[in-house]
């Protein structure tokens, strides 16, 4: 069966265009017949790493992304080094000056930008040099070796990022370099003047001269260039000048068949030009009347583009925000956002002269707007993120400037720069991957973002401490503009929308089940993966209690089997202790049947309860029979859900007890035992504020006081230990339970399945938890009643029900053969 | 499976000429062994059969398809009945190591191979092949 394919051709060989080519492989591989011109002579190569290819730490060879074979592979047609000159849109053709012409069904233009080269007297003379593609990098290194013996003279008119990448590449060449500069300070577009202050002194140091608050006025040079002069009239001498004034989106193609451009190719949400059969990306592009010329945002407008060809119809670009790193080896530098403070915004400032370090962070309503890092840019992409998701730092304002503390936690927080690291620095702990193994990979494979570096290393794919540091050594290996994650994060790879969207449209469509979720919100696996349908089974229980059918193919092995699975593929079992509180007869029944059913390890759990570990899944149901005779229930310890409530011993044994805090720890556990929640819950109530039960690292923990109970949330132990906040203090033990209830409920509603209470409090801010629990009388009344309805469903015992014979087929064999 | 006999194996492609045929070439012999029925195995999940030569794990994907592997991950060892099953994959439940049923190997960029088995399923019965070269 032949079908007629469509036709795509693709203007421009470079990172956009490939990229976009990429995307549109993985969703339909055999919609479109492809044909790629490229104007240079060369595969896809990474532009970006160009300046590791000037300083020679790199070859050429190691930035192709996409070798000869990659486009055969994929029955792609290259025509490298041709320039196409003319679009035909009425005959849907692209003609090449040497009299080639290809038609297209759809036509992607990825042109990408040209530099600038100012209009001044010398500009065409041999010897002045651009500086955007390979070939512009091999003739700056034939100039550099060509030596004579004697040094050669470089002038890089800019200093900018790409001037002084340039301007360093050329000087570890062996060149004399100078920097000739417009403004008071390099990079004043990324840097403020003390920043740019700091990095002109470092580069001088390594040797660079610069030139600031002069304007080239002419070239000089009668057959090749012998120097520059300026404004002021006063000259200086050079044998090669590299011009790095900035970049122009290339659209004299697109202006020249009638496409509308203004500074680039104007291109709506999805990509698409005013010609409807014409696409665009790239930093030819003006988007939102914005232009881009960093990598991050082409990746993300590949998506989009790439999703609408093949006709799913269903991304949007909304603009992207960008960070910039200079890669000049041994500099850390990081700017994200608008750091020029305006009338309404603070500043926040550190300076370190000695240590060379300066961070600057410019703030609006307590929001993060803009931040300057030279010399420690480890939290540069943390400061990022929250720039990103808009996150209210009130809480953390006294200790922001110095950066995410948990990096401390394995004795890593003095590391200031991950570039100073050696290579054999053990950067995830819980998968034992170091630095150089994390380095090696990303150039190898040739890696873009902190999920492929996941995948191919498993650094930061387990408890995710170590993420800051993986994104700075990706930031630091191969740019900061890769690190950057698109601004919206989808939940998985089978959807485009994120936790939030789903949740939206599970409560405006009143969707009831996974397959109908599925289909409605067009995902794009058929029944999901391990990563989103656990979420989703969770989103459609929270919002349906009583109604949704539970899962169970959509939970976890644990919640499944209401069993901890070990790593022998055995399980644990930890029946409930009410509050911690058990008696010999308990005691003698759990001895009892740990006899019987011969538990190898006995072990008291973090949560005032009993571990049995080592039972096969085979006795479990017969073991949670036992159990359930002597008067226990699951202790839900496998669960997101609400774990244990630890209490000290209180007003009712010790002296310095001011409440009855065992007691009222058992009324909390009765009421929120077996709830689910987005991730693991814990309790705990202290009886004074010595506070034994440790109430100040819990969910939700209560510490009471000669005149009341104070309530505190969002604590935890773990990986990032995190002392909660302080909600408020109230005068009775009925108080206690409704706030509970309403917070619990709030945060069941709300949170991002997986996140822990004490993220999801840094995300939406204190302020906005204690509006909705605390000053919402009524609102509180309602969560409240909310929790309590849906908790009328999931306390019937799951261990009592199993005994009973439920989900047999979990626990035994098909067959013995 | 409405009385048709679906063969999930190499030997599927050849049975146009005979998958009895097709063994005999490969000079195997065949040892059909009658597990359960397919409703036994529940749907997006996964059975364990013993065997003398340890535990095989049967799956049943979401459009009712069976695959049998050895009910180890080839990561760790864990035990992959006990994953979540998705498309034609599983998840190992000890560290997310994600297998293809079809196959066995692991997908990437994790390397490795859970060793599979020759299942069928006829009128609703499933039969495992305990195969041994001769």
């Amino acid at each position: 069966m032949t079908k007629n394919k469509m036709r795509l051709v693709v203007i421009g060989n470079g990172m956009a265009g490939i990229r976009t080519i990429e995307e549109l492989l993985k969703m339909s591989p055999d919609e479109f017949d492809i044909t790629v011109f490229g104007a240079e002579p060369q595969p896809n190569y990474n532009r970006i790493l160009l300046s590791p290819v000037l300083s020679g730490e790199m070859k050429f060879q190691d930035t192709v992304l996409n070798d000869w074979s990659w486009y055969e592979e994929n029955n792609i047609t290259l025509h490298a080094g041709k320039v196409v000159n003319k679009i035909d849109r009425q005959r849907c053709m692209v003609e090449t000056a040497t009299g080639l012409a290809v038609p297209y069904d759809r036509l992607l233009i990825a042109t990408g930008s040209n530099p600038i080269m100012l209009p001044i007297p010398g500009i065409n003379l041999p010897g002045v040099l651009a500086y955007r593609s390979i070939d512009d990098v091999e003739k700056m290194l034939t100039a550099a070796r060509d030596n004579n013996g004697t040094k050669k003279r470089a002038v890089v008119i800019g200093g900018g990022l790409l001037g002084l990448e340039a301007a360093n590449g050329l000087s570890l060449q062996g060149m004399e370099v100078s920097v000739v500069h417009l403004c008071d300070w390099p990079m004043e577009r990324q840097l403020d003047q003390v920043g740019g202050g700091l990095l002109k002194k470092e580069l001088e140091k390594r040797g660079l001269k610069f030139y600031l608050s002069r304007q080239t006025e002419a070239i000089l040079g009668e057959t090749e260039v012998t120097g520059l002069r300026f404004k002021d009239g006063e000259e200086i001498p050079a044998d090669l000048v590299i011009m790095a004034a900035g970049i122009r989106p290339n659209i004299d193609l697109a202006k020249s068949a009638g496409i509308y451009c203004e500074r680039g190719i104007v291109v709506n949400d999805t990509m698409q030009t005013y010609d409807p059969k014409i696409y665009s990306v790239g930093e030819c592009v003006q988007h939102r009347k914005q232009t881009y010329g960093l990598v991050a945002p082409l990746f993300e407008q590949a998506k989009v583009a790439a999703n609408h060809l093949a006709e799913y119809g269903r991304m949007r670009y909304e603009g992207s925000s960008v960070s910039t790193k200079l890669k000049v080896t041994g500099i850390d530098l990081f700017s994200a956002g608008d750091f020029n403070p305006g009338p309404d915004d603070e500043e926040l400032l550190l300076q370190d002269a000695a240590r060379g370090v300066y961070k600057k962070l410019v703030l609006r309503d307590n929001k993060l707007r803009g931040a300057v890092m030279y010399g420690d840019t480890v939290d540069g992409p943390w400061y990022f993120q929250m720039m990103r998701d808009g996150t209210d730092i009130t809480e953390m304002r006294e200790h922001i400037l110095f950066g995410q503390a948990h990096l401390g936690d394995s004795g890593r927080g003095g590391a200031a720069s991950v570039a100073n690291m050696p290579d054999s620095a053990e950067i995830c702990g819980c998968n034992g991957v170091c630095k150089g193994a994390i380095v090696k990979t990303i150039l190898d494979k040739k890696l873009f973002t902190l999920e492929e570096v996941r995948a191919h290393t498993k650094a930061s794919s387990s408890c995710g401490s170590c993420t800051g540091l993986v994104e700075a050594i990706l930031a630091n290996t191969v740019g900061g503009d890769y690190s950057a994650k698109p601004s919206k994060k989808p939940m998985c790879s089978c959807t485009e929308l994120t936790h939030e969207e789903v949740r939206e449209a599970i409560a405006k469509h009143s969707l009831k089940s996974l397959p109908e979720l599925m289909q409605t919100l067009g995902w794009k696996t058929p029944d999901g993966c391990h990563s989103c349908r656990p979420a989703l089974n969770y989103y459609l229980l929270s919002a349906s209690p009583g109604e949704y059918q539970d899962d169970s193919r959509s939970r976890f092995i644990n919640e499944r089997v209401h069993a901890n699975i070990q790593k022998d593929g055995s399980y644990s079992v930890v029946p409930r202790i009410w509050g911690g509180v058990t008696s010999p007869s308990e005691l003698r029944a759990i001895a009892d049947i740990a006899e019987k059913y011969k538990v190898p390890t006995v072990k008291i759990t973090g949560g005032q309860r009993i571990d049995l570990l080592g039972v096969s899944k085979e006795n479990l149901p017969k073991m949670w029979g036992d159990l359930v005779k002597a008067g226990f229930v699951s202790g839900h310890a496998y669960g997101k859900s609400l774990r244990t409530v630890k209490t000290c011993v209180g007003s009712e044994w010790c002296r310095f007890g001011t409440q009855d805090s065992t007691g009222l720890g058992i009324k909390v556990e009765k009421m929120t035992w077996g709830s689910w929640t987005p991730h693991k819950f814990k309790i705990a109530v202290s009886g004074c504020p010595r506070n034994c039960a440790e109430a100040t690292i819990k969910d939700f923990g209560v510490v009471c006081v000669d005149s009341g109970y104070e309530i505190h949330v969002g604590g935890n132990g773990g990986i990032k230990v995190r002392v909660t906040d302080f909600l408020c203090k109230v005068a009775s033990e009925a108080e206690v339970l409704e706030y509970c209830g309403a917070f619990m409920q709030l945060y069941r509603e709300e949170a991002h399945y997986l996140d822990r209470t004490a993220p999801w409090i840094e995300r939406v801010g204190l302020a906005y938890v204690k509006q909705r629990v605390v000053e919402d009388a009524a609102g509180r009344a309602e969560l409240y009643a909310r929790f309590l309805e849906s908790q009328k469903y999931s306390q019937d015992d799951p261990w009592k029900e199993r005994a009973e014979g439920k989900d047999a087929h979990e626990y035994a064999a098909l067959a013995t053969i | 499976m409405n009385g048709y006999l679906q063969v999930n194996s190499p030997f599927g492609k050849l049975r146009a000429n005979g998958l009895y045929a097709a063994m005999q070439k490969r000079k195997m012999r065949m040892n059909w062994t009658q597990i359960g029925n397919l409703e036994d195995i529940p749907r997006q999940g996964s059975r364990v059969v013993n065997t003398a030569a340890g535990e095989i794990a049967l799956f049943r994907s979401v459009d009712d398809q069976v695959f049998a592997l050895d009910n180890r991950c080839p990561h760790k060892g864990g035990p992959l009945s006990q994953g979540i099953v998705h498309g034609k994959r599983v998840t190992c439940p000890l560290h997310s190591w994600v297998i293809e049923l079809e196959s066995g190997n692991a997908v990437e960029p994790d390397v490795g191979c859970a060793h599979r088995h020759e299942v069928r399923v006829a009128h609703g019965v499933v039969f495992l092949e305990v195969r041994a070269e001769v």
